[in-house]
């Protein structure tokens, strides 16, 4: 058993190989590369492949060779902290994850262990999409560093944006009933009544994750209630579902999100979206003029998958940035030169903080609507997985604007 | 009031959806005494072919297509599979069905692809019925009901009117004596089985537009069937069909009312109602509803 | 002196002892060494499943739950250790979680024993769906989907072993499965043991005997929990996180099936479905993404030809070595295996290209047993249909031939 896996590796390895260097820096990727949630694991893996092979094209990090190698996590904690194992045992000192905050918190946590139980041994652990608020602050770690805005910065650029909406008057919330869903509503609850405490949450609903098959009573409940405003954190079946029934009952209120464009969503919603749903993300094909407009759009080409996460290129990069700073690619050295570390994207300067970890970037909110070449408006150049709907730019969220207090009081090595 | 109409009527329409899942699995588990793990797989197989049929003819053609096709493929399964499984006993068979829907959800990525795929409402049928006081209700809902009521009705007139379903209706309470008088059992019930997941394919073809249609959609339908059919009672399509509204109604009802228990909202366990009620019907009554067997 | 390969023997007894002692030197690694450590807990887990299924006759679907809060149990205590309260050294805390999960059998238990056959297992699937709904709902107690996490080392270490190392707690799961398997085996010889066999075969001749069937059930379902229990608060321990996923239909299935494929009927039979269900889910996982395919393949194949598991397969050439005719079958058994072998192939290469057509972070071609090949070329589809569709003949062909074999040995034997 053990000896096939090697033999596997070894063949991996053969055709992967021949970039010609020896010694290779590799990041170990471990998210669900089998099973339901594969499609979301792979295309976050092309990302990471195709930013390892611009910073191999530019020469390497510190004379060594980017390679990204993927294990699969199945969406489990446990098989994930199995995966580390293996990963340890392969030799890789740096990970990166990103779904779900459940394997995330599992592996801070087994990181944490396994750098105190074993100094010179460290590994680092580059967060991509795990946006649980507890992980930059009362679950922080040196080893952690994270790329995504956190859901409570999300929703603090939404509500400040919310706030200047005067059309705004009755908000419902509805969320999945797990910590993340849990997060959302707190967030929204707590930031609306500070910043407008003229609105009113007429409704406040958590559903079991994924069991939901029919939402129209929701929706209804949302119409009776004379909802004009939704905000949910829902992905998957759950958003795609929800935004569905709100069509076929004629709700014509906003729904703002954070992840209508997430894989399938858009494919599953079609025209049920057009117009009033949102979301809040740090990026999508449509914030032009850009400078990576060309190389987006090569990614697709080449990969077959749209461009959706500018914030694995800038982990890589700023990576690459600082290895070459701490002059060495030791996990701790790497570590201490990424925090504090600001860099220039194509959205604007980013700091990845040194108190908590947490990266400081723009957020956009944006509309779906009809791309161009379909009779949409002009700004939406490009579509989202070949549907003919893409995201137009309602107001880009500076920095600032989402960054949050926090509690982190962090032990450095 | 208006909000109670389309309460009611979201109610009866999930609830007939069900039943349409339900009638096909409680028809099966009656006559052969194998409850079909891989039934809401069969749902989700008549979404997907009626998905494929309708890129390549159109809406109508699949309605009638894809259930055939589902059957087809469920007969199959009956003949060079189940048949052996009987050999071994009913856990022999129910496992082997809970081996088939792990197989028929990964061929389903492997054919289609892990995402959703973008099976549409017809145009001619997507838009509202009717509008009461500013709720409009969708005209697909109506057709979905309509295409319940229908399957029911010829459900009834065939196992009522017709000799096969005679020997049906028999086969349900006394499947030996049925052998016994010389009726091809096993051919009766490769039909049965064929066209009892040929109803969850049409389920398939009617809900998959309606929902979404994608890998989970059987994990997600799947063990609420086995509620209703526990719940209506094994042995009866009567009792299938009230079980269903009655799921329906909690389910829908459940969501509208923000009742509180213990500090959570009533909203909140809504879809893990129908589990409770099945648990407790089983402590209280275990042959169900109307239930003419037990276990 | 007669070897004897009874079950009951000492010297299958020993021979375990032996196994689990040697086996980490002979698979070295850490990913290896937490592969034994999960066949380990996962041994405890199916036994005590097979206590239900194989002994008395219940089909539950929902047994993780007594795993499963037998666990969370155990991640409370291990936290509150940590803090200081009352000092138990590690070793111990299975037996917590034993207890925890004997409680939730008597609270769940009492309701469900009623009846045993559908309506048992579908009252489990219920229980099930409604324990794991729960532990989304009350985050402060189950730390929701993300769980509870603990540390392992704290609290006194005993005899110098802090559990830190991952060796330390593969020695701890292999004692405990060594006495749970000991305890099981003495429950099966035990008068309930025996009575729960009756009332698994014939519940209605055991009442006439004077058996409460609802009794013996009640506690039958009381004592598996409590070893359910010991192997949720095992998976705690080597895990050091608990979550909604040690109590989700997904585990329930996966015991169902890992206790299946070992073999029903037979005292060990789970032990061996441990060990092949979890290089399945870990090992196999890791060398191909086809893994739960080809693990659905191989349960449904079990079901339909071979429902005594994989245990019953070895076992019935017990029988044959005993006589001593082991050798006359030695011949067709390896043409069985090498037609297995070649329909193998056929289906690997299918699976492994489709697969590979369907992914594509990786392009069409891959590597498989030291071949490089290309599955967008036709070449080896068409090679692959052929190696499958000569392999099934030749396995028809064989399983004829080992047939006629085995009818002919017996008749040897019963000339004899």
């Amino acid at each position: 058993m053990e000896i096939r896996i090697k033999h596997a590796a070894l063949a991996a390895a053969l055709l992967f190989g021949a970039s010609g260097a020896q010694a290779q820096l590799k990041i170990a990727y471990i998210d669900p590369l089998s099973g339901a949630f594969a499609n979301v694991g792979e295309a976050g893996l092309k990302h990471f492949q195709a930013m390892a092979e611009e910073i191999n094209a530019a020469g390497g990090v510190n004379g060594q060779k980017l390679e990204i190698v993927g294990y699969d996590n199945k969406v489990s904690p446990q098989e994930a902290l199995n995966q580390l194992k293996r990963v340890i045992d392969d030799g890789i000192r740096f990970i990166t994850q990103g779904n779900s905050s459940a394997v995330a918190g599992a592996l801070i946590e087994a990181v944490n262990r396994h750098n105190e139980r074993n100094p010179g041994k460290e590994v680092l652990y580059l967060n991509y999409a795990a946006v649980d608020p507890a992980f930059t602050n009362d679950k922080c770690s040196f080893w952690h560093f994270r790329f995504d805005a956190n859901s409570d910065m999300k929703m603090e650029a939404l509500t400040t944006w919310m706030a200047g909406n005067q059309k705004i008057k009755k908000v419902y919330l509805i969320n999945q009933d797990y910590s993340f869903g849990q997060a959302v509503r707190k967030a929204a609850r707590e930031m609306l009544s500070k910043k407008r405490p003229d609105i009113q949450i007429v409704g406040d609903d958590l559903h079991p994750l994924g069991k939901v098959s029919d939402f129209s009573p929701y929706v209804a409940k949302m119409k009776q209630a004379g909802a004009d405003t939704v905000i949910t954190g829902n992905w998957g079946q759950d958003m795609s579902l929800l935004i569905k029934a709100a069509k076929d009952a004629g709700l014509t209120a906003d729904f703002y999100t954070y992840y209508a464009g997430g894989l399938g969503a858009l494919p599953a919603m079609g025209e049920s979206a057009l117009g009033h749903v949102k979301q809040i993300t740090e990026w999508h094909e449509n914030v032009l003029p850009s400078s990576i407009e060309k190389w987006s759009q090569d990614f697709e080409k080449k990969y077959k998958t749209d461009f959706y996460y500018l914030r694995i290129r800038t982990a890589v990069q700023m990576f690459a940035e600082a290895a070459k700073r701490a002059k060495s690619n030791d996990p701790k050295a790497v570590g201490y030169a990424l925090e504090g570390l600001r860099f220039e994207t194509p959205t604007g300067e980013v700091e990845m903080r040194k108190q908590d970890h947490q990266l400081i970037q723009p957020l956009y909110l944006s509309t779906v609507q009809r791309m161009a070449a379909k009779g949409g408006p002009k700004e939406v150049k490009y579509d989202v997985e070949d549907t003919g709907f893409g995201f137009k730019t309602d107001a880009k969220l500076e920095a600032s604007t989402s960054a949050q207090p926090t509690s982190c009081k962090m032990t450095r090595p | 009031m208006d909000f109670l109409l389309v309460q009611v009527l979201n109610s009866i329409s999930y609830g007939l959806l069900l039943f349409m899942l339900a009638s096909g699995l409680t028809i099966v588990f009656s006559l052969m005494g194998v409850l079909n793990f891989a039934h809401a797989s069969f749902y989700m197989l008549g979404a997907y072919f009626a998905y494929q049929i309708s890129r390549w003819i159109g809406f109508w053609p699949a309605l009638v297509l894809a259930p055939l096709a589902v059957g087809a493929l469920g007969m199959a399964v009956e003949r060079f599979a189940l048949r052996r499984a009987h050999k071994y006993g009913h856990v022999a068979e129910l496992l082997f069905t809970f081996g088939l829907a792990y197989l028929i959800e990964e061929a389903t990525h492997l054919i289609w692809g892990r995402s959703a795929v973008p099976y549409r409402v017809p145009p001619d049928l997507d838009g509202p019925l009717f509008s009461i006081m500013g709720t409009q209700y969708p005209m697909y809902r109506g057709f979905m009901m309509l295409v319940a009521v229908a399957m029911l009705v010829s459900i009834g007139l065939v196992l009522k009117k017709t000799r096969i379903g005679l020997v049906i209706q028999a086969a349900l309470t006394h499947p030996e004596t049925v052998e016994a008088l010389g009726h091809d059992v096993p051919r009766v019930f490769m039909l049965v089985f064929g066209g009892g997941v040929a109803l969850a394919g049409l389920a398939g073809v009617i809900g998959g537009n309606a929902f979404v249609t994608d890998p989970g959609m059987a994990a997600a339908l799947g063990p609420i069937v086995f509620v209703i059919v526990v719940v209506g009672g094994m042995g009866s399509l009567g009792g299938a069909f009230i079980a269903s509204l009655m799921i329906g109604f909690i389910q829908t009802f459940a969501v509208s009312l923000d009742w509180g228990l213990f500090g959570y909202n009533i909203s909140q366990v809504a879809p893990v109602l129908p589990y409770l009620v099945m648990v407790l019907m089983l402590i209280v009554r275990p042959k169900g509803l109307m239930g003419t067997r037990e276990g | 002196m007669k070897l004897s390969l009874r079950m009951g023997s000492s010297l299958v007894w020993v021979a375990t002892a032996v196994l689990l002692t040697v086996a980490p030197w002979a698979f070295p690694g850490s990913f290896a060494l937490t592969l034994l450590t999960q066949m380990g807990t996962l041994a405890i887990f199916a036994l005590s499943y097979n206590m239900l299924l194989g002994q008395g006759g219940m089909l539950s679907f929902g047994h993780a739950v007594y795993s499963g809060l037998g666990a969370y149990a155990t991640v409370h205590a291990l936290n509150f250790l940590g803090k200081g309260a009352f000092p138990t050294p590690l070793p111990l805390l299975p037996l917590l979680g034993g207890a925890a999960g004997l409680a939730f059998g008597v609270l769940f238990g009492y309701v469900t024993t009623k009846r045993a056959g559908t309506t048992f297992a579908m009252i489990s699937l219920g229980i099930g769906e409604m324990v794991y709904a729960c532990v989304l709902m009350f985050p402060g107690f189950f730390g929701g989907e993300a769980g509870i996490s603990t540390n392992r080392t704290v609290g006194q270490p005993l005899l110098g072993l802090n559990f830190g190392p991952a060796l330390q707690v593969y020695y701890l799961v292999a004692a405990w499965c060594f006495a749970c398997m000991l305890a099981m085996y003495a429950l099966t010889r035990t008068p309930l043991g025996r009575i729960a066999n009756a009332v698994r075969d014939n519940p209605e001749r055991a009442e006439f005997i004077g058996y409460d069937t609802q009794k013996v059930r009640f506690l039958q379902l009381v004592l598996s929990a409590f070893f359910a229990g010991v192997s949720g608060a095992l998976s705690c321990i080597n895990f050091e996180i608990v979550g909604a996923e040690n109590v989700s239909a997904l585990r329930s299935g996966g015991v169902l099936l890992a206790t299946f494929i070992g073999g029903i009927p037979f005292f060990f039979g789970p032990v061996l479905g441990a060990v092949i269900f979890i290089l399945f889910v870990a090992a196999l996982s890791g060398v191909t993404k086809a893994w739960l395919l080809y693990l659905g393949l191989f349960f449904c194949a079990m079901v339909l030809y071979a429902p005594g598991g994989v245990a019953s397969l070895l076992l019935v050439q017990i029988g044959m070595i005993r006589a001593g005719k082991f050798g006359r079958l030695a011949f067709p058994y390896v043409t069985g295996a090498a037609a297995c072998a070649l329909a193998l192939c056929g289906l690997i290469g299918i699976v492994e290209s489709v697969y590979r057509l369907s992914d594509s972070t990786q392009g069409t071609r891959m590597a498989l047993a030291g071949l490089q090949l290309d599955a967008a070329r036709a070449g080896v589809w068409v090679g692959s249909s052929v190696l499958l569709v000569a392999g099934l003949l030749a396995l028809r062909f064989a399983t004829r031939f080992i047939g006629r074999r085995w009818d002919a040995v017996q008749t040897e034997i019963r000339a004899a």
